[in-house]
């Protein structure tokens, strides 16, 4: 049986400030980072005693220097905040890290209070700036001059499920996907073919096939082993492929399918073997193509679309899930990826309220239209950023949003609440209600557990190694009968 | 490589007609299909103009609200727009 596909995405945002001489990417970071206010003003250390970055989940260790800052930069440099988020500067990138979530609609609201997070520490930070400049900061993942950064989703696997098959599988569904889960980009870059546009703003980036790296050489299949929950039972997969999405849309099916499609390699439900030859190859040309009409070659013979072989896929969701019983969430996932993929089959710019790529494409079009421009235009380079611009009066994606012409997900209401509050069924509860209720004793903090300094007393390491574990319905009682953090820590060892 | 850049596109207006007319034909399937047409084809086919009008008019209103929000200058702003590789 496939365990819970608990999930999280990390959204590397892109940042800069206007008319600033001296911009540094890093101090910015920090700046945007620190303007972020919650209730409280403790100073909480990140945990990186439990990180290994460095674990390859082939089965080996790479050697290599772990990073662990100082304390002063490591406070500095990262925020858990009361919702159950991570929310820190990744090299010379903000980076927030949503909390972990058992739907894909939950997801959604998550991943859309992360951009009004960054977006409020913008506002706030940019009164800290000199006059005349101004702090930008896009979610996207490219500078469009060979530059990119991630979007990283993570799910929980079984550990028993072999890599080899995870990476067998995987493969054709990720060089694939990017037809419905593309954030569209104009012209290319990375030594690629020129285009006028294309469907991913990263499938320009991957060069091999698997591999440990994530910052050069990028591979399609990223082999980092590090769990974060008990290591017999889980592995956690870190999705590297993905693009940073604006459409709710596109985030609930791109989770939702790829859910779906890990569930099934756990079960043995992928039947029909749809190796590429060429991945790699396949992942930039597929990209190349917006009329999706483009054949690659099969590892035995025949040549499919990207569509066809996404229809495979979801034909083989739609068997494995009528011999069970599923959630209504898995339930509309798979009526919205047959919907989907009848109009790629039919016209893709028939997705133009659901698919960002698509929305994108459509809106550059109108534009040029009437306007006389060209896909070498400024205007329209512009517009390719603007469109993931995330200040609501001016980001393009959030015009059509305020104009009801992108299909939504989630709710305004909903999306604002989850600024301050986790989700309620997996271990974010926990760690969201001990900042928000005991911030003062929160020593640090790390995926898997949370410790509290007491007194003089030694640090004391409370360990979550169940993702699903710490939830509302687990701890409500014991929060709430614990008036302070050394009760609450008395009464989890009684 | 597979190229589009020469194949035509059709035009905004003709996208949107197309869209519409497409969104029809999903409705009417939606409705049953059981071939009664109500309301003669001259009438349809006045409605299907006014309703490309009217979303030829939206598309109108949407490049004029693009073009007061999109960044001065685009070409500086885009040449400037420059980020350190990250994941």
């Amino acid at each position: 049986m496939a365990v819970p596909k608990v999930m999280g995405t990390e959204i590397e945002y892109g940042i800069t400030v206007r008319n600033d001489r001296d911009f540094d990417p890093i101090s910015s970071c920090v700046l945007l980072v620190n303007a972020y206010r919650e209730d409280h003003d403790a100073k909480i250390l990140w945990d990186y005693d439990q990180e290994n970055p460095l674990a390859d989940a082939r089965g080996f260790q790479v050697e290599g220097e772990k990073y662990t800052p100082n304390q002063q930069e490591n406070i500095a440099r990262n925020k858990t905040l009361i919702n159950g988020a991570r929310y820190y500067v990744d090299h010379a990138h903000p980076e927030y890290s949503c909390p972990e979530v058992t739907n894909v609609r939950e997801l959604v609201v998550h991943e859309k209070a992360g951009e009004r997070i960054v977006e409020i520490s913008r506002r706030e930070a940019q009164a800290l700036l000199p006059k005349g400049t101004q702090m930008l900061i896009y979610k996207n993942n490219s500078d469009r001059k060979g530059n990119s950064y991630g979007s990283h989703e993570n799910y929980l696997m079984d550990r028993r499920t072999s890599f080899k098959q995870i990476v067998e599988h995987l493969l054709p569904f990720f060089a694939t996907r990017q037809v419905y889960t593309g954030a569209g980009k104009v012209g290319s870059e990375n030594r690629s073919q020129p285009c006028d546009y294309q469907l991913a703003q990263r499938s320009d980036f991957f060069e091999t096939e698997v591999a440990l790296d994530t910052m050069v050489k990028r591979p399609i299949i990223n082999t980092r082993d590090e769990p974060h929950a008990d290591r017999e039972k889980y592995r956690r997969l870190h999705v590297i492929v993905g693009d940073a999405n604006m459409s709710e849309y596109t985030i609930y099916l791109r989770n939702g399918a790829t859910a779906l499609v890990l569930a099934m390699i756990e079960d043995g439900a992928i039947t029909r073997d749809v190796s590429l030859r060429d991945p790699v190859r396949a992942i930039r040309e597929i990209s190349h193509d917006p009329s999706c009409k483009l054949e690659v070659q099969l590892d035995r013979g025949p040549k499919v679309t990207a569509v066809q072989l996404q229809r495979e896929f979801l034909d083989m969701a739609l068997a494995y899930t009528s011999s069970r019983e599923i959630d209504p969430i898995t339930k509309d996932v798979l009526v919205k990826w047959q919907y989907v993929m009848e109009r790629l089959e039919r016209d893709p710019m028939e997705l133009s309220r659901e698919i960002d790529w698509v929305i994108k494409k459509a809106l550059i079009e109108n534009f040029m239209d009437r306007k006389g421009a060209d896909w070498g235009s400024p205007q329209v380079e512009m517009m390719d950023l603007q469109y993931h611009d995330i200040r609501p009066d001016k980001g393009l994606y959030y015009l059509l949003e305020r104009k009801g012409q992108v299909e939504r997900i989630a709710d305004d209401d909903e999306i604002t609440a989850a600024i301050q509050k986790p989700p309620e069924d997996t271990r974010a509860y926990f760690r969201g209600e001990c900042l928000r209720r005991f911030p003062d004793e929160v020593f640090g903090v790390n995926w898997d557990s949370i410790s509290f300094g007491i007194g003089d007393e030694p640090i004391k390491r409370i360990l979550m190694a169940e993702p699903l574990k710490g939830s509302k319905v687990h701890v409500e009682d014991l929060l709430s009968s614990s008036t302070s953090a050394a009760e609450l820590v008395k009464n989890l060892r009684a | 490589m597979a190229r589009i850049a020469n194949s035509r596109v059709p035009n905004a207006d003709e996208r949107l007609l197309a869209r519409f007319g497409a969104a029809e034909s999903t409705q009417k399937q939606k409705g049953g299909g059981d071939g009664g047409d109500d309301g003669g084809d001259a009438e349809g086919g006045q409605k299907l103009k006014e309703k490309g009008e009217e979303l030829k008019a939206e598309m109108d209103a949407l490049v004029d609200e693009i073009d007061e929000v999109l960044e001065e200058n685009a070409e500086e702003f885009v040449k400037n727009y420059v980020q350190r590789g990250g994941q």
